[in-house]
Formats: C-alpha cells, sequence, structure tokens
C-alpha cells in the first residue's frame, strides 16, 4: 500500500495536479509517526509512510494547508473522510486547493497500545497481514492486529470512503460496530455509578490541551479556554470537579459535529 | 547495603507513613502515578509515571495569596499552611535529576518560598532502573539509571528491594525504618547495575547526545530554516510541557471570588497562544515560534545560562506522549547537522 500511495503522489507532483502531499514521516522507531508535508519525490522516498501506526487523521491540517498558494494532495482513511465533509460543511477550508485520496485501513495500533501490553526497549516493526512482531531489546513479541487496535479502532464505525477524488485500493462498508455498546453500559448505570465511572476517567485529565488540539471538530481560532477575555479562560483548574467540567463542557461543544474519528482518544 | 524481602514490602510502606505521608507510583485509572499511600496500595511497576514527580515541589496549580475585601477593608491572607514531611518513594534517575534543574530556577535570589517550603519538607526515595524503554536517553545528561541520585536510592530485584542512603535526609530515613530491614550483600545489586548498562547499550537512543548545542550556537539554531517544516505538525497542544519534568514555566492569575480575589499560579506552556501574553499580544505570534522556544530553551538558553547543563533529563516522556510524535530528540538530530 505504502509503495502504490508513494507512485500515485509521485506522479500527481509530477504532473503538477498537485504541489504538495500531506501523509506520514517515519519516525525515530517503528511507531513514532508525524504528521508531514512533502514537496519533492526524493522527501517522499526518504520518509513517507503508510502502516499500522499512521492514526493521525490528517483532515484538521488541511485548514492550515489550504491557506498557502496551490494545491494539496491529502490521503484519508475512512474515518477522516467523515472529519473531512464535517469541516468542509462548517466552511473550514477551500476543497479546490485539495485532491483527496482514500486509502484503506485495517485498523490502527500505536507505541502506546503495545506499551500497555507490557512491551519496551522497541527496536523494530514488522506488520504481516494480521500479525505484528515487536522487537526488542528484550526478546521479540508476537500480536494480532485485533490485541492491540486503539479502542477507536475496535469500534470502527465504517471503512467505506465518504469523500474522495480518487481510491487506492478496495472501498469498505459501513460496519455494525457495537460502539454503543459502552453507551448502553453507561445507561444501565446508577447515577451514583456513573458519576463515580466519570470521575475516575475524567480525573486522568492532565488539563494539557491534546484532546481539543487535535480534534477536527475543535476549530474554533480562538478557544473559549485560551481567551482571557471570556471569563472562564482556564490553564488550570481550582479542583478536580472544574478539571473534570474541562471535559465535559468540551464534550457539549462537539456533539452533534463529533464525527466519532477517535483523535481526542488517541491523544 | 540494607534490604528488604518483597513480599514484606508493605511493612516497609507502613513504617515510612507511621508519621509521614508517603508517596508511591501507582495504579491511577490505568495509569501509572504517584499517588498517597495507604495499606495495601500496590507498587506499580511501569517505567515512568504519566505526570513526573516535579507535581510535588512545583505543583500544577497553587494558591498564593487571598485578598478578602469587606468594605473598604482588605485582608492579605497566606494561605499556606504548614507543609507536612512527606517521602516519594520510587522516583526514576532521570525524574530525580529534574529537581537540580528545577533548583537551578526557584532557588535561585530571588528563592521561590512555596518551592523551597516542599523542597525542605520532602524525602527523595529513588529508584533504579533495570529495564529501560526505547525512548530514555537520560544518559545522554550523564545521568546513570542503575545508581540514581535521591536522599534514598533502591534497587528491586526479584525477591527483595535494596536500599541505601545519600544524604543526611536519607540516613535519617533509613534509621527510622531500620526495624524493618536486615543487612545485606550487595552482589545482587552490582549485577543488576552490570545489567542495566548492557541494556542501554543496545537501545536506539544510545549514541544520542545534544553536546552541539548550547549558548555558543544561539543564532545559528535559532535563524535555522528548519524550525518551518520541524513545527509544521504541532497542535500546540502543550502536552509535552507538562508532562515535562525540567518544565518550570507558570502563569500568574486572579480569580474573582466575589468578596475578594484569589491570586494563584498554574502551570504555563510556551506551547500556548497566550504564552507571556503581554498588552501587545504574545511576542511568538506563530506555532513556529512558540515550538522553536520549547527546544532553544532545553538545548541552548537554559544551557547558556546555566554552566552548560541542558533544560532535559532525557525522561522520554515528550516522546512517548506527543499526540504527533515530535519531539526534542528528532528536533537535535535534524539540527544538529547544521551545526
Ligand atoms: S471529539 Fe474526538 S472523536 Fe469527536 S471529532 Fe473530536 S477528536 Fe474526533
Ligand atoms: S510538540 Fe507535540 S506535545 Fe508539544 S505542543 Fe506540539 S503537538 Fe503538543
Ligand atoms: S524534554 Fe522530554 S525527554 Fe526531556 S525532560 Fe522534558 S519530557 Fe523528558
Ligand atoms: S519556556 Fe517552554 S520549554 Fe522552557 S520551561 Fe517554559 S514551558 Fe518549558
Ligand atoms: S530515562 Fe533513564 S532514569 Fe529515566 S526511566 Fe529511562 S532509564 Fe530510567
Amino acid at each position: 500500500m505504502q509503495g502504490m500511495m508513494i507512485a500515485r503522489a509521485k506522479e500527481l507532483l509530477q504532473d503538477g495536479t498537485v504541489n504538495r502531499v500531506l501523509g506520514w514521516q517515519a519516525g525515530e522507531f517503528a511507531y513514532d509517526i508525524t504528521p508531514a508535508v512533502f514537496e519533492t519525490a526524493e522527501e517522499l522516498d526518504a520518509g513517507f509512510v503508510y502502516n499500522a501506526f499512521c492514526g493521525n487523521n490528517l483532515s484538521k491540517y488541511l485548514i492550515k494547508e489550504t491557506k498557502k498558494d496551490g494545491k494539496v494532495l491529502v490521503f484519508l482513511k475512512p474515518c477522516d473522510t467523515y472529519s473531512f465533509n464535517q469541516l468542509l460543511t462548517e466552511h473550514r477550508f477551500d476543497r479546490e486547493k485539495v485532491y483527496a485520496i482514500g486509502i484503506p485501513c485495517e485498523g490502527k495500533t500505536s507505541g502506546e497500545m503495545l506499551k500497555a501490553k507490557g512491551v519496551s526497549g522497541i527496536t523494530g516493526i514488522d506488520e504481516d497481514g494480521d500479525s505484528i512482531t515487536v522487537h526488542t531489546v528484550y526478546g521479540d513479541q508476537g500480536f494480532n492486529r485485533s490485541d492491540v487496535l486503539e479502542e477507536r479502532c475496535l469500534t470502527c464505525k465504517s471503512k467505506k470512503h465518504v469523500a474522495y477524488d480518487e481510491l487506492i485500493g478496495e472501498d469498505g462498508e459501513v460496519l455494525d460496530s457495537h460502539r454503543f455498546d459502552m453507551v448502553a453500559k453507561l445507561e444501565a448505570m446508577t447515577p451514583d455509578e456513573r458519576f463515580a465511572f466519570w470521575r475516575s476517567q475524567l480525573s486522568k485529565c492532565i488539563r494539557c490541551n491534546a484532546c481539543r488540539n487535535v480534534c477536527p471538530a475543535c476549530s474554533c481560532e480562538k478557544c473559549v479556554f485560551d481567551n482571557p477575555e471570556s471569563g472562564i479562560a482556564q490553564k488550570a483548574a481550582a479542583d478536580s470537579f472544574e478539571e473534570n467540567m474541562f471535559q465535559i463542557i468540551r464534550a457539549f461543544h462537539v456533539a452533534g459535529r463529533c464525527t466519532d474519528c477517535g483523535e481526542c482518544s488517541r491523544a | 547495603m540494607l534490604k528488604i524481602s518483597l513480599s514484606k514490602i508493605q511493612d516497609l510502606f507502613a513504617a515510612i507513613a507511621a508519621d509521614e505521608a508517603l508517596y508511591i507510583p501507582a495504579d491511577h485509572a490505568g495509569q501509572p502515578e504517584f499517588m498517597r499511600w495507604e495499606a495495601g496500595m500496590q507498587m506499580a511497576d511501569a517505567l515512568n509515571t504519566v505526570r513526573s514527580a516535579k507535581d510535588f515541589f512545583f505543583p500544577q496549580t497553587e494558591n498564593l495569596v487571598t485578598f478578602k475585601m469587606q468594605g473598604q477593608k482588605i485582608d492579605i491572607i497566606d494561605p499556606r499552611s504548614e507543609t507536612e514531611d512527606f517521602v516519594v518513594f520510587g522516583v526514576r534517575a532521570c525524574d530525580v535529576r529534574s529537581f537540580s534543574i528545577l533548583d537551578r530556577v526557584f532557588l535561585v535570589d530571588p528563592v521561590d518560598s512555596y518551592y523551597e517550603n516542599r523542597r525542605k519538607h520532602g524525602t527523595i526515595v529513588s529508584m533504579a532502573c533495570s529495564k529501560p524503554a526505547e525512548t530514555c536517553f537520560c544518559h545522554s545528561f550523564g545521568i546513570d539509571a542503575a545508581e540514581p541520585e535521591g536522599d534514598a536510592v533502591c534497587w528491586k530485584t526479584e525477591d527483595a528491594l535494596y536500599i541505601r542512603a545519600n544524604t543526611e535526609k536519607g540516613e535519617k530515613l533509613i534509621e527510622k525504618l531500620r526495624p524493618v530491614l536486615e543487612e545485606a550483600d550487595d552482589a545482587p545489586v552490582k549485577a543488576q547495575q552490570e545489567q542495566t548498562r548492557a541494556i542501554q547499550e543496545k537501545l536506539p537512543l544510545n549514541s544520542f547526545t545534544t553536546e552541539k548545542f548550547g549558548g555558543d550556537v544561539l543564532l545559528k539554531v535559532f535563524n535555522s530554516d528548519k524550525w518551518a517544516s520541524l513545527s509544521e505538525a504541532c497542535l500546540g497542544c502543550g502536552t509535552c510541557t507538562f508532562v515535562c519534568p525540567t518544565c518550570q514555566c507558570y502563569d500568574i492569575r486572579d480569580f474573582k471570588t466575589g468578596s475578594g480575589v484569589q491570586r494563584f499560579r498554574c502551570w504555563d506552556s510556551c506551547m500556548y497562544s497566550d504564552f507571556t501574553l503581554m498588552a501587545s499580544g504574545n511576542p511568538r505570534t506563530s506555532q513556529k515560534e512558540r515550538f522553536r522556544q520549547r527546544f532553544m530553551h532545553k538545548l541552548v538558553y537554559f544551557p547558556a545560562n546555566n554552566d552548560g547543563i541542558y533544560g532535559c533529563v532525557g525522561c522520554g516522556r515528550c516522546l512517548s506522549k506527543c499526540p504527533i510524535s515530535m519531539n526534542i530528540v528528532k528536533v537535535a538530530k535534524c539540527l544538529e547537522g547544521e551545526l
């Protein structure tokens, strides 16, 4: 897949359809992939990757990218195309300046997911179909892809692309994903249990702004929490309850516009 | 060298907690964090906590002063209650070193009395690492993960916990714990240390160094044209600064309580748009400039002002927590080619 994507990107750069390519760049280790803009075939050869660790949703970067001159090629996983459409509906970027290629996704994992399984000292990772082999200084460890998938991918709602100029690979179907199973579980809780559940989950918040800044639905130029004039600007919470409130306010702000891309839970 | 069998470790915790607060790394909603020990709480085996140990001395939020108004009268109240003595147990070598970096900021004139107060009341018991991760690069800063600093230091083997004092504070603590400890031979510790150092040799960041950076290359680094592409994907979320044990910036704000003003401080991040906000706005108008500030500070400004000591201890938190996986190692590796 990666090879086909690089080849197609080179063609589109070559024939002048696009000026830049928005994709994923390899990192220091096998899993620490960074979204990046590539401008030449050499740059693509040197660093472009697409694998099980390319979780980042690139659609939000289009806001910034389409403010520049020329046209940008973007690769979108199925879930990313939903955010793409949502941003388009809100007139957040210029569709004319984007060439979108839909790419298949078998579900993503991450360095953090592997570490949660007790893996450490990672020196390399091999993917072969559904099996993932992690090489570490403490020996090799093998996993089934489904055992290390991110939560959002376990409940993936669709393998079907809802926006693209062209597709590489087969398009999939909308899935029956059980993504409301957890919601049903929450609804079945007593109010006290539910309150305790959320207090515990939200107590993990360190009040950085990763979930907000990564979110394609959170695209305000200036968030109320950053605006000293708003009266509720907070870099800090007075107590743990206020900390929880940040999450709750954000949840209400994106309700109805959230496309379930799962970026916030990844962050 | 003294030791206690791991099966009796709760006795050790109980002995420490008898007359002061004890914090250990433990499971917090699925993540390792320092938590106040209570009977039966298990110590997490994780290498590093999500938040660093700096919180104990420089908490994320802290009340500085309270103003109470009654008509024409304003009462100025110091909200500090005498901090109790406490022990932070199981701090990794990287985090222990971060305290000496923070000391260089908060304990120089004018001394930050809030920080100083906490430092005085805290005893640090460090824990040697035996299973370093690929993100660890403490050795680049001359930190020995197998022989951490701290008031007292521990090594955990298969079946026992070894402990030794490094400072007077540490000796006082061990004196108190003497009844639950037994004399031990230090051979198992030596063996573990050797093993840990051998593992470090094999880790991907083993040869990473920041040596080329420092005050001498200030303009060269500052003016590099690589900053644009390095910062391209940065979300400005500030996660890297919040999890970083050596980040030291804070913001002071006033909160109207209705009957007065609560003045508090909270961590700030150079990655934020309202960082160092002045009447003229933020002097760093783009994310590129804010991003550059973080790395300039750690690799250039801090060593320039602090005898060549870098503002990083190689704990690797920013490597694993950044949502776009951009970090100090990638930045330094990209820029060092130009130096
Ligand atoms: S709230 Fe989370 S899942 Fe919803 S659009 Fe934002 S990042 Fe994606
Ligand atoms: S470098 Fe990473 S963690 Fe830091 S502000 Fe940028 S995106 Fe957030
Ligand atoms: S910059 Fe990163 S590696 Fe260095 S001390 Fe801070 S969090 Fe740790
Ligand atoms: S300037 Fe930035 S990098 Fe330096 S201590 Fe402050 S927040 Fe951390
Ligand atoms: S950076 Fe060094 S001291 Fe810190 S956890 Fe890793 S090996 Fe241990």
